[in-house]
């Protein structure tokens, strides 16, 4: 049986070729390109549910906790070892295998319909953008798969590529606002931030290789290993802190933590589908996936504490509270899912860092299909807000009888203030939209968000240690907050009347884009039922909690009897986990749920926002004369301002000040030896010509008796001295002078001397230390 | 047998030939040809620290054939830049080939 | 003796014809020059008992390279008649900084210990042919550098086509 866990090798090669075959032999075929990689895609989805069910039946590899390939590639040559490849599967790598080829399998489905939309047959770009979607799921499942940190890496820097590539997919997009992002910087800004967030990663690759020697799970998960993180100090700390704070580096930039979350509301210039496909499953998840992974360090690591809260914590609930407040003031559709995006992965990373590692694994899955969702539900609103749009300004077109090509006013189809009455229009969206909203505020009992919710909530409070107190209040909070603005879009978008004339002709999407979100918006509600805690009353235990037992395994068999003892005596936060169930928290989850929602409703979708009217929260903040904290919310925070003034322009004041002292300092002190050489020369000449020749004339004249030998040495010799010397400086100016020819081969000589003189001083340094 | 340093020193004298003319020869082929020595010294000290260190091992004669594949590369496509460039500006002096220059 | 010998004849070929090599005015005899090197360092791999290594020098350098070059040579006409001076103006430069970097070397390689090699105990033609293809051994690297090869010939006939 655990034989067929070995399939999983194949899980991201697949949509590798797929990509490999567009880019390269596809790509004048639009339908070829996009069958191929939606083929390749579901292919790896039957492969990933055959090792999915095969490892939860055995479960995983038949009584152990996780299954190795024997077979194991030797790919990187290190020295006398090899960096080798294999497969690594234990429940956590389970489950996101379920999550990831289906989450990724939907959007590929649906972008063929959104692609289609206003792109002419021969756009080659609609290939490139299946090449592209098709190689960000290969680093994401090869992420998952593989068996070492340092392919993770790989995979993960592929992914931030990727990303790259497609939020910047529109890169010729101009808008007319100018402090409006651009596709084009929104990219870099995205691939620069998370740059980041990854070189903290990667320091933390480095100092744990240096430590452990290798980077397969199987040999920095031991328990020798652990034991000798957490024995060696490192700079006040132990080396267990040290590795996994810059580990955690890595997931404050790829999961959009505060304060590097700058990049992802602004990721939403891509098109939609790539949204999807970042923000739920692949790019933000693989942050998350990350802690996931080198839990059992994050475990043993002495925990920093910042008020009585871990870091990892306080990070994940600043977040949290922090996103959900401006996600209330948004006016973008994608805008409020972007910031609710931060917000939940704030909720995760807040679970993981008080040790509930199974409720924010849990949260992580299921974030996963009903963010997916809301994001391809949204895509869908905009498309017919598109279409409503040209089909309501063809028509007005057509009345007034205009004879010349008409230039379209910009039309903002994300604005919600734009939108209205869109529930009689597109139905289906409606439905999606809604499942995938009341999972996102966490609607009690039967949506998926609300067991993941609950259950991060239920062990916040089990926590008794008195901080722990304040993240759970804090994600209650986050959670109503949550809820208010979930019922504010959905209220905004789909209830009331059409509030422009887009809105009023806005058509259904087509089916392949409907269709994804009906399969979505099952998942959504029904996945929660896996994670019904077994206390639950009334309902708990008629479903067992297979995914608390499921996941729960990765950590307690994951270190084999002995490293698990280790683990209890260094006192690691989650044994709390184990408390039993009580009912504060379930009732505090259903009423932010439904208090949020409630109000809500209250606010927006009791009398329906008329068109041109201001937002209810920002007229009542402004009544009382906090107008300007509504501004605040709406501008992020003014994050960004706060980074372009420091960062930014930190950066560029940098640069020209080293511009400025290569163009004055450097050139001048070049010319200035160059005229000093110059000078030199003719000084040398002049003595020369006048002192040393009459010098030399005068020996001439007394020797001219002797004989004619004066005169051969004066030539060839003195003159040939002095004019050496001249020749000598002047050459000296001259090689300093013209040192940005242009000229390859004057680069070289320049590194070369550079080389040499490193050399020289690195020998006396050598020698200098043999002294000492 | 021969010592070790004889090579090395052989090794050393051949790459500082080839630096001297990729340096200082202004025909590109002649570069070209040049960094061919640099590469040739590389693989003879490879070769070298293999028979006298770590003959029971093939790392260094791997690494040896990866200069191969590299030089080969290098030069193919070295060759092919220089024939484009002779191809537009009519030239192979390196003197007139200054496009680096800002 | 034999071998100090033959180091010396390989030594001398080896050296002498790299200087012929950056310094004759006629860049055909530098081409012809750096074949007899090419040669020379052939006959270094047989002393150093590296048949396979000697092999490949004839074929790949001697034979493609070489012959590739002398193309070139041919191909970019005219400059066979070159009547200036063959090294540009910072020769000399080159030619300090070439004898400087000799003598750095020679300062290294000179405080290393003497190191007696042991026999060969494998053929090792054989040893490197396993480690090529073997799945333990270098086989990815190895399947890597062909791709290398193919993306670099592709990319040199672009570049050399005629548009």
């Amino acid at each position: 049986m655990s034989t067929l866990l070995n399939l999983a090798w194949f899980i991201p090669v697949l949509p590798f070729l797929a990509f490999v075959a567009v880019a390269l032999f596809a790509y004048k075929s639009q339908k070829l390109s996009h069958s191929l990689v939606i083929g390749g895609i579901a292919a790896a989805l039957v492969l990933a549910q055959i090792v999915f069910w095969t490892a939860v039946l055995l479960p995983v590899g038949g009584g152990e906790h996780a299954y190795q390939s024997h077979v194991s590639i030797p790919w990187l040559p290190a020295g006398r070892e090899f960096a080798e490849i294999s497969i690594w599967i234990d429940p956590a790598t389970t489950v996101m295998l379920f999550m990831v080829p289906m989450v990724c399998l939907m959007i590929f489905i649906y972008s063929v319909g959104y692609m289609n939309f206003g792109t002419d047959e021969e756009d080659p770009r609609y290939s490139r953008f299946f090449a592209y979607i098709a190689l960000f799921a290969t680093g994401m499942l090869g992420m998952v798969v593989f068996n070492n940190l340092l392919t993770f890496f790989i995979f993960w820097e592929i992914m931030g590529t990727c990303s790259y590539l497609l939020i910047g997919f529109w890169y010729e997009k101009k808008y007319p606002d100018p402090n409006k992002i651009t596709p084009k910087q929104a990219g870099l800004k995205a691939f620069l931030v998370t740059k980041v967030g990854d070189l903290f990663f990667m320091m933390g690759l480095v100092l744990l290789y240096s430590q452990v020697g290798s980077l397969a799970y199987e040999d920095i998960f031991a328990a020798e290993t652990l034991h000798h993180l957490v024995e060696t100090p490192f700079l006040g700390t132990t080396m267990a802190t040290a590795v996994a704070l810059l580990l955690f580096g890595g997931t404050v930039g790829k999961s959009a933590q505060f304060p590097l979350h700058v990049w992802l509301p602004d990721a939403m210039e891509g098109p939609t589908p790539v949204s999807a496909l970042i923000h739920a499953a692949t790019m933000v998840s693989a942050g998350v996936f990350l802690v996931v992974r080198a839990f059992p360090i994050f475990q043993v690591a002495a925990p920093v504490m910042v008020g009585g809260i871990p870091f990892v914590a306080l990070i994940g609930v600043i977040t949290a509270l922090g996103a959900s407040f401006i996600a209330i003031a948004q006016d973008d559709v994608k805008g409020v899912l972007a910031f609710s995006t931060i917000s939940q992965l704030g909720y995760m990373v807040a679970a993981l860092g008080i040790g509930a590692y199974v409720a924010g694994t849990f949260h992580l899955i299921t974030h996963a299909f009903f963010k997916a969702l809301l994001f391809l539900s949204s895509g869908s609103v905009i498309h017919g807000m598109e279409h409503g749009h040209h089909h309501a300004h063809a028509h007005a077109h057509h009345d007034a009888h205009h004879d010349d090509h008409h230039e379209e006013p910009w039309f903002n189809a994300n604005d919600m203030m734009n939108m209205g009455g869109l529930r009689t229009r597109m139905p289906r969206t409606f439905w999606a939209f809604l499942a995938g909203g009341l999972a996102l505020s966490g609607f009690p009992l039967i949506t998926s968000g609300f067991w993941s919710k609950d259950e991060i909530l239920a062990q916040a409070y089990t926590l008794e240690h008195g901080a722990f107190q304040a993240v759970f209040w804090i994600l209650a909070a986050a959670a109503a907050i949550t809820a208010f603005y979930t019922a504010r879009q959905l209220c905004l978008t789909f209830l009331g009347e059409p509030r422009t004339e887009a809105a009023r002709h806005a058509p259904e999407s087509v089916p392949s884009m409907t269709t994804p979100l009906l399969i979505l918006a099952f998942f959504a509600i029904t996945l929660g039922w896996a994670g019904i805690p077994e206390e639950f009353p009334i309902i708990g235990g008629i479903i067992p909690n297979w995914f608390h037992h499921f996941v729960q395994s990765t950590i307690e068999a994951g270190h084999g009897a002995e490293g698990h003892t280790a683990l209890r005596v260094l006192g690691h936060l989650s044994e709390g986990a184990e408390a039993t169930h009580s009912n504060v928290p379930l009732f505090v989850g259903l009423s932010v749920a439904l208090g949020g929602l409630g109000a809500g409703w209250l606010v927006y979708g009791w009398k329906p926002l008329k068109a041109g009217e201001m937002d209810r929260v920002e007229a009542a903040l402004r009544k009382i004369g906090l107008g300007w904290l509504y501004k605040a919310l709406e501008n992020r925070l003014y994050f960004d301002t706060l980074y372009r003034w420091t960062i930014i322009q930190g950066t560029l004041l940098w640069a020209d000040g080293s511009y400025w002292f290569d163009s004055h300092i450097v050139d001048g002190a070049i010319n200035g030896a160059a005229w000093v050489g110059r000078n030199l020369s003719a000084i040398a000449s002049w003595l020369d010509a006048n002192i040393v020749d009459a010098f030399v004339n005068l020996v001439g004249r007394v020797g001219r008796v002797v004989s004619e030998f004066g005169d051969v040495f004066d030539l060839k010799v003195v003159d040939g001295l002095v004019n050496g010397v001249g020749v000598l400086i002047k050459a000296l100016g001259d090689l300093f002078r013209p040192i940005q020819t242009g000229r390859v081969q004057d680069y070289l000589l320049m590194a070369s001397v550079t080389m040499l003189a490193l050399m020289t001083v690195f020998f006396v340094a050598v020698q200098i230390l043999q002294i000492w | 047998m021969v010592p070790l340093q004889w090579y090395l020193i052989l090794a050393a004298a051949l790459f500082c030939v080839g630096l001297y003319g990729l340096l200082a020869r202004r025909n590109a082929i002649a570069v070209l040809m040049s960094i061919e020595l640099m590469l040739n010294a590389v693989s003879v000290n490879l070769i070298a620290f293999w028979r006298y260190t770590e003959s029971n091992t093939v790392t260094g004669q791997v690494f040896a054939a990866f200069v191969y594949v590299v030089a080969a590369a290098e030069v193919a496509v070295g060759l092919a830049i220089i024939i484009a460039i002779w191809r537009t500006k009519n030239t192979v002096v390196l003197e007139e080939i200054d496009l680096l220059k800002g | 003796m034999t071998q100090q010998i033959l180091f010396f004849v390989f030594g001398a070929i080896v050296l002498g014809a790299g200087v012929a090599v950056v310094t004759v005015r006629n860049i055909f005899h530098a081409a012809l020059w750096l074949l007899l090197a090419f040669f020379g360092v052939a006959g270094l791999y047989v002393l150093l008992e590296a048949p396979f290594f000697a092999a490949v020098q004839l074929f790949v350098y001697m034979g493609a390279i070489g012959v590739l070059i002398i193309f070139a040579v041919m191909l970019t006409q005219g400059i066979m008649k070159e009547k200036q001076l063959p090294f540009n103006e910072q020769w000399w430069m080159a030619g300090l900084m070439a004898v400087l970097l000799l003598a750095v070397m020679v300062y290294v390689i000179r405080q290393l210990p003497a190191v007696t090699p042991q026999a060969l105990q494998w053929d090792s033609i054989d040893l490197l042919g396993m480690a090529f293809v073997h799945p333990q051994g270098f086989v990815l690297p190895f399947e890597l550098a062909s791709v290398l090869l193919v993306a670099a010939l592709l990319g040199a006939v672009t570049i050399a086509r005629e548009r």
